[in-house]
């Protein structure tokens, strides 16, 4: 890649005020570095994660509110999360982190461990038992 | 306190971090050049680890260790620290900055504040360098930020102990013993020896291997996990090689600054040729990246655009192997 060729296309990177750092030949074929604000083929990458993030959290909210799942399982998708992540964060097992998914278990959970899940989650015990909260 | 810590840029955090704490230590170290001795260039598909809902691949060695080989290839002792409580890897941190030693930290990018919503994954590998701390707040070189940064106490701590893959607990390290003089000749033709070995490993998963690997899943995968999966997947390998730290082109662009470098000190110009040719390798990861944006922009490719997307990584393949074999018999 050609310094002049590092990519300045429009991303998110702008409203951090990040740039990345490239490196790339000058015009005597010397390594140099440049700053770049984003490229494209990457920035729709991300906006494809970001948007697959939006309709599995989506997915599991229509989940909760027809009581099929529990808010755990919404609040884990929000948070970008799966199963093996969020079962680390809480220190439990996946196995005992997806029983937690089955409203029925979800309702009979203690305070200690609702308070585990809410103080991941940044949210209150009230927020964590009602989604719309 | 503030330890007076010259904060430059970098292209990936683990080089700039290493680049940085040498530089304030009187040692001038290039990130190209702690990259390649310490053997950072890389490729490999892990089957086995999910993350974000679709396979990984790698284009770098694992975190951590590009700082360990250039340590132990350089002749420089690093100390590292892990911890189980937060309290102590505060206390630990702040003993260092009361000593005036700034020291590299391992944090989760989840909570890190100062990035763009968008870019906080659960990836835990990522390196900074705290350099003091001022009204309760951690005074932060990250390296690939134009500039220092700051985080609060609790910040710090949530980024210190994220979970998930690669949990950093802690992880703290700094150098504690340097030789007379660094020593890199030696160093860099051990660093590009290992490179070479490790692209042109007889395992399915590693090097130019996985690189064929994952061009037959490609052409796969529209059939077997449908459109929208084979798109998700496609688009988490460009992200892998175009994420923030990779100097661009799956680090092949770092790597030829490096040959170009090393082909200086080591009065060697077979190198500086083949600086150019991995550049033009980077070029091709790039145009793999454009034609692989295309497909999962449309959301409606036939299989012909995947195929067609396969095939230029198997060339890529072919070229690596041509030469990471060339580069060996060079040094």
């Amino acid at each position: 890649m050609k310094k002049n060729e590092v990519p300045q296309d429009k991303s998110n990177l702008e409203s951090a005020n990040i740039k990345e750092m490239y490196y790339a030949v000058d015009e005597n074929g010397e390594y140099t570095t440049e700053l770049s604000t984003g490229w494209d083929p990457k920035t729709i990458a991300l906006n494809n994660a970001i948007k697959d993030i939006e309709e599995r959290t989506e997915k599991a909210r229509q989940k909760v509110l027809q009581n099929t799942t529990s808010p755990i399982e919404y609040y884990m998708e929000l948070h970008k999360m799966d199963i093996g992540i969020l079962a680390s964060y809480v220190g439990m097992w996946t196995w005992r982190v997806k029983r937690h998914f089955k409203p029925s278990v979800f309702k009979k959970l203690n305070k200690k461990t609702l308070q585990k899940y809410a103080d991941i989650f940044e949210v209150s015990i009230e927020q964590l038992k009602d989604i719309d909260k | 306190m503030e330890i007076n810590f010259t904060h430059k840029q970098s292209a990936h955090c683990e080089n700039g971090v290493v680049s940085n704490l040498m530089r304030y230590n009187g040692f001038e170290v290039s990130e190209p050049m702690v990259f390649g001795i310490g053997s950072g260039l890389l490729f490999c598909y892990l089957p086995f680890l999910k993350v974000n809902h679709a396979p990984v691949v790698t284009y770098r060695a694992l975190p951590g260790t590009i700082f360990k080989r250039f340590a132990k290839r350089t002749g420089v002792k690093i100390k590292r620290e892990k911890f189980n409580s937060p309290q102590k890897a505060k206390a630990r941190l702040d003993e260092n900055l009361e000593k005036n030693n700034p020291v590299g930290l391992q944090v989760g990018v989840y909570s890190l504040v100062y990035f763009p919503e968008e870019y906080r994954f659960h990836f835990n590998a990522h390196n900074m360098v705290v350099y003091g701390k001022k009204d309760g707040r951690y005074l932060i070189s990250d390296p690939v930020m134009e500039e220092v940064t700051s985080l609060s106490e609790k910040e710090l701590e949530k980024v210190r102990f994220a979970k998930g893959a690669f949990a950093p607990k802690g992880h703290m390290y700094y150098p504690i013993q340097f030789p007379e003089k660094l020593e890199l000749k030696k160093a860099i033709v051990k660093g590009i020896k290992h490179t070479c070995k490790d692209m042109t490993a007889p395992v399915p998963i590693v090097g130019v291997k996985a690189i064929r690997k994952i061009a037959k899943l490609i052409r796969k995968w529209p059939e077997k996990k449908g459109i929208k999966t084979a798109n998700h997947y496609l688009g988490q390998i460009v992200r892998m090689q175009e994420e923030i730290g990779t100097g661009g082109g799956g680090f092949r662009y770092i790597y030829g600054a490096f040959l170009q470098e090393a082909s200086k000190v080591l009065e060697n110009e077979q190198l500086s040729l083949l600086s150019k040719e991995i550049t033009q390798i980077g070029d091709l990861w790039r145009d793999f990246a454009v034609d692989a944006s295309r497909i999962y922009k449309n959301r409606s490719a036939t299989k012909d655009a995947y195929n067609k997307v396969a095939d230029q990584l198997a060339i890529i393949a072919d070229k690596e192997e041509a030469f990471f074999k060339k580069l060996k018999k060079a040094v």
